[in-house]
């Protein structure tokens, strides 16, 4: 009896669950599809002719692109740093912060180049233009 | 036999010429490249167009074809008031190309390989940017590094940030271009070296330099489509970075 009791409990709570977490799921799925959406906003209508055609050549070509602006924003950051020092002989203070600042930039570059950043300001004025 | 995949990156002067303020400038085999690559474009485009026939003909629709690409790239990413740059991005881009195409014929010199010709042409998109963007915008211009809706406190280190991003957008837009070309082209000089050393190892050597060989081909084959897609990238880029020249932050 005690038993049959609470196996219809349980088995209430579990509907409860399920209803829950059936509700949950239509939820996050309605949430992912709205970020789709909103992604898809954002995000440059077409990521250049390659990505289309074949998955190597532009994965390839993405990371190229990915490392290149990181590589590209600490390199100029470290180069500014060096001439700071050097114009105001405060070696190595000028390296130091530029060197971070530079990172930063690299990181923003990146982010930038990805699409999980918008852009500089003016890049929500214009028509469809995000750096690549 | 051994091969040296760096060999074909060598410059060679061709034609001394003279000496200017202590340097050497001299007629070299990227100078003669360059010059074949302005010949062929020049070439195709004034062939392709000299008929004028309302229905194209085959070369005259290459024409049509890559000037309505490179048109609808600068419409999309600078906006109807690009199209004054289009006449820039389209030497740039059919240069690139061009380059690049030429560059996968064996022998050929590739001359966006060279670090200094990728960085010339960035540093000239670079400085096309800044000097419209003052000429059009005055101090406006410098909007671009002033973010909206940033707290003041945090707001010289996001400027300063803002400009090292700038700043290295002719690194990123040089090297790529440039890193691309030079790691393709080693890629296939070693599979084509295998063949060689494996070709010279008996009949067995022989069936083995198939395998690299099958990998030459396929190779070749996405260097083709990354020479395109490396001169697209070039000219997409230049598109952005000289819409912040017509249009920075309001």
């Amino acid at each position: 009896m005690s038993d049959s009791m609470s196996d219809a409990r349980d088995n209430g709570e579990h509907d409860k669950q399920q209803t829950g977490e059936a509700a949950l799921s239509a939820r996050l799925q309605r949430l992912n599809e709205g970020l789709g959406h909103a992604r898809d906003s954002v995000r440059p209508p077409s990521d250049g002719t390659g990505a289309d055609r074949a998955t190597t050549a532009s994965g390839y070509a993405r990371g190229f692109r990915l490392s290149s602006e990181l590589v590209a924003g600490v390199v100029v950051g470290a180069g500014i740093g060096w001439l700071i020092d050097r114009w105001l002989g405060i070696s190595p203070w000028g390296l130091i912060v530029f060197l971070l600042l530079g990172f930063a930039a690299g990181v923003l570059n990146v982010m930038r180049s990805a699409g999980l950043v918008a852009g500089t300001a003016l890049d929500n004025t214009g028509p469809e233009h995000r750096e690549k | 036999m051994q091969v040296d995949p760096i060999h074909q990156f060598q410059i060679k002067n061709l034609i001394p010429m003279v000496s200017m303020g202590g340097h050497q400038i001299d007629f070299t085999n990227s100078a003669l490249f360059m010059f074949i690559i302005v010949g062929v474009v020049s070439a195709l485009l004034i062939g392709a167009t000299a008929p004028r026939a309302v229905v194209p003909g085959r070369l005259q629709s290459i024409a049509e074809i890559s000037y309505e690409f490179v048109a609808n790239t600068v419409r999309s990413s600078a906006g109807n008031e690009g199209m004054r740059f289009f006449p820039f991005v389209f030497t740039l881009f059919m240069f690139v190309l061009f380059a690049n195409l030429i560059g996968l014929i064996p022998y050929s010199f590739t001359v966006t390989s060279q670090l200094i010709v990728t960085a010339t042409l960035a540093l000239l998109v670079f400085f096309i940017v800044v000097g419209y963007g003052f000429w059009r915008n005055g101090l406006h211009f410098l909007n671009l590094f002033v973010p909206k809706g940033v707290p003041k406190l945090i707001l010289p280190a996001i400027v300063v940030i803002e400009v090292l991003s700038f700043l290295s957008r002719p690194v990123s837009h040089s090297v790529r271009l440039f890193a691309n070309m030079l790691a393709g082209h080693i890629t296939l000089q070693v599979f084509a070296g295998f063949i060689i050393m494996l070709g010279g190892a008996g009949i067995l050597g022989i069936f083995g330099a198939t395998l690299p060989f099958i990998m030459v081909v396929m190779l070749t084959a996405l260097e083709l489509l990354v020479a395109f897609l490396q001169a697209y990238v070039f000219a997409i880029l230049t598109c952005i970075y000289l819409n912040d020249a017509i249009h920075p932050g309001h």
